[in-house]
């Protein structure tokens, strides 16, 4: 069933507020509040007292004018922190507070003397069940003018909401976290930026994807609020001509964004940039590119079989996230979440896990982040979206010297899509550090060993043309002369990543690049705090 | 208690899955009649059995195990593979 947005007024809690008189906060679960139930009676027979009771309905027995303030309303407009809170109304407005139990305060504060015979002088008072963490979400959801406007959809009763998640097509095949208003409510905490903001037009459908239905299917793919500004940058990363999201849907080809994050909010938000980094096991890598891909298919409509025309795809559409060895890190834990981690992989910081070594530190600290390619500071909280396939795994367990393992990397570069096919596509080349040392420790930059790898790509135009070695596929035949590198200038970028043994790197080969297809993007994340 | 969630999509669809339409004539198709084992029920569609077979309409019969449980998936199944309409008795 769908509704508006339900949202009660400031107005609805005012019911059985005073005009003018007194008014008290009490919750039965409260020792101060039990200790000045008396108070409260006295003050009701010398004067006037509503008490406002949260959870017991009959606390104070004393007092005749309670109100069960079941759903918190009250407390919750009016800001209650607090319980004893006693307040006073002027003219149905608020005119002044104090809280908790202290005797000369409430003599003042009432204008009675003698109050509370017998009592200690002070008490401090109890959280209110308006700010209890159990009960904040729903009201912020409920009262909150939370500006979230989303159309609400009403399960049936005797219907399982997984099973009605996956009928309405929301699923990209896995389980759904219920958004929930609650849900929804805690995620858009995650940012400061305001539930109807529009963040992105998303493709194929061009729909306006405002804060509050990224935070929707940011919920449903299972993610923190703390990774939500990173889902936004993400977002925005993808939706927009360069990087073409649309063509990315359309095309045939088995592309999708692959994101890589940048900056100490990886490390905040507990992201894997170490073992099995490509793989399971990590909310945050889990999630954030899912969340953007749930955005892909319910706020733009672009589904496989309808504007996703893959032949193939790949197991990375569902998302695909990680993070980089920048700087002091350690590539060598899993940064896992999921508890179950081994003995040997348990472990903080950089230097504390297992199998780290000295060796890794350095190499971390010995490369500037995929940021820098793009203009960016090393540092800087970025996201980067790569338009790019599945990562194949490149072994060479053998080179010792910067070279031969250039070489190596050539080699398998060459292969991305077709060794006979070159210039069309870019690629990340993921070197995980027992290969990125060999480089570091002789010096090789980042910038160097891509610069090298390139040189190295270099072949000979008569070996790709059409026919060359018996193969139909190639580059035309007016080629046959020019010298061609595999890759455009710039289009081959180098990412530190992975755990700290095995003499393994991993290629993702891109999508068509340049005007026609998908440039890579990279964004700020910080603006989406 | 139903769930309420917060709709994913940009709402250019209904919330509500629409219903099948409805045929202009029933000449031709095969009419289900759904039993949903509530008393009497019976007597009712054995009625509407034979009105709907005067009429030269091929008629189907079924029934729940229990109506105080949705119908199994096999028989829905079963109802939605073979009939193009059904006719489910709600008598008491």
């Amino acid at each position: 069933m769908a509704s508006s947005a339900d949202g009660n007024t400031a107005n609805d809690a005012a019911a059985g507020v005073p005009q003018n008189g007194l008014v008290a906060v009490v919750k039965r679960d409260c020792p101060t509040c039990e200790l000045v139930a008396p108070v409260l009676a006295d003050i009701e027979a010398r004067g006037s007292l509503t008490v406002f009771t949260q959870d017991d309905p009959a606390f104070p027995e004393a007092v005749a004018a309670r109100v069960h303030d079941a759903d918190l309303g009250f407390s919750w407009h009016y800001d209650i922190e607090t319980v004893p809170t006693l307040m006073r109304f002027d003219d149905g407005a608020e005119a002044g507070r104090i809280v908790g139990w202290s005797r000369p305060e409430w003599e003042s504060f009432t204008g009675f003397d003698s109050l509370g015979d017998g009592l200690p002088e002070h008490r401090p008072g109890c959280g209110s069940l308006s700010v209890d963490p159990a009960h904040v979400d729903a009201l912020e959801a409920r009262f909150g003018g939370s500006g979230m406007s989303a159309r609400r959809v009403e399960f049936g009763s005797q219907e399982d909401a997984h099973e009605a998640m996956f009928d309405r097509g929301w699923s990209d095949g896995l389980p759904l976290v219920p958004p929930t208003a609650e849900r929804v409510a805690a995620m858009l905490a995650g940012t400061s930026r305001a539930p109807n903001e529009v963040v992105a037009n998303v493709a194929p459908d061009l729909a306006d994807c405002t804060v509050e239905k990224a935070a929707v299917n940011a919920v449903m793919a299972g993610c923190r609020p703390e990774y939500f500004p990173v889902v936004l940058a993400a977002l925005t990363a993808v939706c927009n001509n360069t990087f073409n999201m649309h063509g990315m849907l359309a095309t045939t080809m088995p592309v999708g964004p692959v994101f890589v994050v940048n900056g100490p909010i990886a490390r905040q938000i507990g992201m894997n940039n170490g073992i099995n980094v490509f793989g399971q096991g990590n909310r945050a890598n889990s999630t954030i590119g899912r969340a953007v891909q749930l955005i892909v298919r319910n706020v733009g409509g672009g589904r496989p079989g309808e504007v996703d025309r893959a032949a193939l795809g790949q197991p990375g559409k569902v998302g695909f996230c990680f993070a980089e060895i920048e700087g002091g890190d350690s590539g060598a834990k899993a940064a896992s979440d999921s508890g179950g981690r081994s003995g040997g992989q348990a472990g903080g910081g950089a230097g504390s896990a297992g199998s780290a070594d000295s060796s890794e530190a350095s190499a971390g600290a010995g490369w500037d982040p995929l940021c820098t390619d793009f203009g960016f500071e090393a540092g800087t909280n970025t996201v980067t979206a790569f338009p790019g396939e599945g990562p194949r795994s490149v072994v060479d367990q053998l080179s010792r010297d910067p070279e031969s393992l250039a070489r190596t990397m050539a080699t398998a570069l060459n292969a991305i899509h077709h060794p006979k096919l070159v210039l069309g596509f870019d690629a990340i080349l993921a070197v995980a550090p027992d290969h990125s040392r060999v480089f570091i420790d002789s010096g090789w930059t980042r910038q160097q060993t891509a610069e090298r790898i390139n040189e190295l790509t270099t072949r000979s135009g008569s070996e790709l043309v059409r026919g060359a070695g018996g193969i139909a596929e190639g580059v035309p035949e007016f080629l046959a002369e020019a010298d061609l590198p595999k890759f455009r200038e710039g289009g081959l970028h180098l990412v530190h990543c992975g755990g700290g043994a095995g003499l393994f790197s991993a290629v993702i080969g891109g999508w068509v690049n340049g005007e026609v297809g998908a440039q890579p993007v990279c964004v700020e994340i910080d603006p989406w705090r | 208690m139903s769930t309420v969630v917060l709709d994913p999509t940009n709402e250019a669809a209904p919330a509500h899955r629409e219903r099948v339409t409805r045929p202009d004539s029933l000449d031709g198709l095969t009419v289900g009649l759904l039993d949903i084992s509530k008393p009497r029920g019976d007597r009712f569609l054995n009625r509407l059995e034979e009105r709907l077979t005067e009429r030269g309409l091929r008629v189907e019969r079924y029934s729940k195990p229990t109506f105080t449980k949705p119908a199994p998936v096999d028989l829905r199944h079963e109802i939605a593979t073979k009939c193009d309409v059904v006719i489910e008795a709600l008598a008491d």
